[in-house]
C-alpha cells in the first residue's frame, strides 16, 4: 500500500526534525540543526534496510516518490509567497553569491579531476556538441 | 462569480496545485520553445514564481485571499516533506560508481559555495550568522537556502534572498558550462562527475552539460542527486555552527 510508503516518510521526517531540535538544545542554540538532512539520512537507511529485506516493495516506494516528484512545485509555490518585495535591496548579494559560487566550483574542476584519474578516462569525441 | 471566488477560496490548496501546475507548464514551454532550453524550465518556474511574489506584500501572493492557498502549499512542513522524499532516489550503491573524487567534489563543492555565497553577503551587510548562513547557503542550491533559513527562523525577505542565489547559480551553470567547458577539461566522464558535485544544482548541472556534450550528463547528474541533501544537513548544522562561533 502506497500509505506504507508516506507512513515510513513521515516517520523519518519527524524523527529527523527531532533530532535536529535536539542538536539544537543540548548546544542551547535554539533552532533545527540539520534536520531535514537527519531525516533525508533516516529515509536512505531505513529504505535501504527495508528493500533488503523485501519489506519495501514498489508500491510503498510510489507513494513516496510522489511527494519526491512534487518537490520542485512546492518551491514554485514557496517563492510565490516569499517577502521579495522586502528582498529586493538584497538582489545584488543574490547575483554575486549565486554567480560567484558557480564561478569558483566551475574553476575547481581541472584540479578535483586529477584525484582517481585513470586511463579510459578520456575526452568522448563527438562533433555534436558546442554548437548550441 | 462570487461562487466561483468562493470555491477557490474555501479550496485553497488545490486552487494553488492548479495554479503551480499551470506555471510549471508555463514555464516548460517557455523553456522549450522560446529559450531553446537555454535556461531550465525549473529556473523559470521559479523566477515566476518570485515575479508573483512581487504582486503582494510580506506573504507574497498569498497575500490575497484567492492565493492563501499557495501559502499552505509552498510552506515550510510541505516543502520539507517533498524535500526529505527526494533521498528515496539517492542510491548509496550508485556513490560508489561516482568514487572518491565524486566525494571530495560534493564537500569541496558545498564548502566553496557556502563560502563565497558567505563572503559576499558578510561584505554587503548581512553579519548576523542566521541570515548569513541562509543567504550562503542559497549559494549551494535554492533549496539549501530556504531549508537552512526556516530551521534557523530567518525573515522571509533573506530566504527570498537566497533562493534568488540559488536561481542564479542555476542559469550560470546553464550558460556557462558549454562556454568554458574546454577550458576546465570538462570532456570525460570523470571531469563530468567531479563537476556535478562542486556545482551541485541539478537543474544546473544537466542543462549545462546536455548544452555541452548530452553523454555527460549521467555523470553530472549522479553526484548532483547527493548535493542538496548533503547541503541540507551540512549548512544549518556544522557551517552554521562555525559561522556562529566566529562571530
Amino acid at each position: 500500500m502506497k500509505i506504507y510508503g508516506v507512513a515510513l516518510l513521515a516517520g523519518c521526517f519527524l524523527l529527523g526534525k527531532l533530532m535536529g531540535n535536539l542538536l539544537g538544545k543540548l548546544i542551547q542554540i535554539n533552532n533545527d540543526i540539520g534536520g531535514v538532512g537527519f531525516a533525508m539520512l533516516l529515509l536512505m537507511g531505513t529504505s535501504f534496510y527495508l528493500r533488503k529485506r523485501g519489506w519495501l516493495n514498489t508500491e510503498s516506494e510510489t507513494g513516496i516518490r510522489f511527494w519526491s516528484a512534487i518537490y520542485i512545485p512546492i518551491v514554485v509555490a514557496m517563492a510565490a509567497t516569499l517577502n521579495v518585495t522586502a528582498a529586493i535591496t538584497g538582489g545584488a548579494v543574490a547575483l554575486l553569491a549565486g554567480a560567484g559560487a558557480t564561478i569558483a566550483g566551475m574553476a575547481l574542476v581541472p584540479l578535483l579531476s586529477k584525484i582517481g584519474k585513470t586511463k579510459n578516462d578520456s575526452p568522448i569525441k563527438n562533433k555534436a556538441h558546442g554548437d548550441r | 462569480m462570487e461562487i466561483v471566488e468562493n470555491i477557490f477560496v474555501k479550496n485553497g490548496l488545490i486552487f494553488a496545485f492548479l495554479c503551480v501546475g499551470v506555471i510549471m507548464l508555463l514555464s516548460y514551454w517557455i523553456s522549450n520553445q522560446l529559450m531553446r532550453k537555454r535556461i531550465p524550465d525549473v529556473a523559470i518556474a521559479i523566477i515566476i514564481g518570485l515575479g508573483l511574489a512581487f504582486l503582494g506584500d510580506k506573504k507574497g501572493i498569498a497575500d490575497f485571499p484567492l492565493f492563501s492557498g499557495m501559502a499552505l502549499l509552498g510552506g515550510s512542513m510541505l516543502r520539507d516533506f517533498s524535500i526529505v522524499a527526494t533521498a528515496m532516489g539517492a542510491d548509496l550503491n550508485k556513490i560508489k560508481q561516482a568514487g572518491w573524487a565524486g566525494v571530495i567534489a560534493l564537500f569541496v563543492g558545498i564548502f566553496i559555495s557556502f563560502f563565497v555565497g558567505g563572503i559576499f553577503a558578510y561584505y554587503m551587510g548581512y553579519t548576523d550568522a542566521e541570515n548569513l548562513t541562509t543567504i550562503a547557503a542559497g549559494a549551494c542550491t535554492y533549496i539549501v537556502g530556504p531549508v537552512t533559513g526556516s530551521a534557523l527562523g530567518v525573515s522571509s525577505d533573506v530566504i527570498a534572498i537566497s533562493v534568488a542565489a540559488g536561481v542564479v547559480k542555476t542559469i550560470v551553470a546553464t550558460i556557462f558550462t558549454p562556454l568554458i567547458a574546454k577550458k576546465i577539461q570538462l570532456d570525460n566522464p570523470h571531469a563530468a562527475i567531479v563537476f556535478g558535485g562542486l556545482i551541485g544544482s541539478t537543474s544546473g548541472v544537466v542543462a549545462g552539460l546536455a548544452a555541452t556534450d548530452t553523454k555527460l550528463v549521467p555523470y553530472g547528474a549522479l553526484t548532483a542527486t547527493f548535493f542538496t541533501g548533503l547541503g541540507c544537513l551540512l549548512c544549518p548544522s556544522v557551517f552554521y555552527l562555525s559561522l556562529k562561533f566566529m562571530l
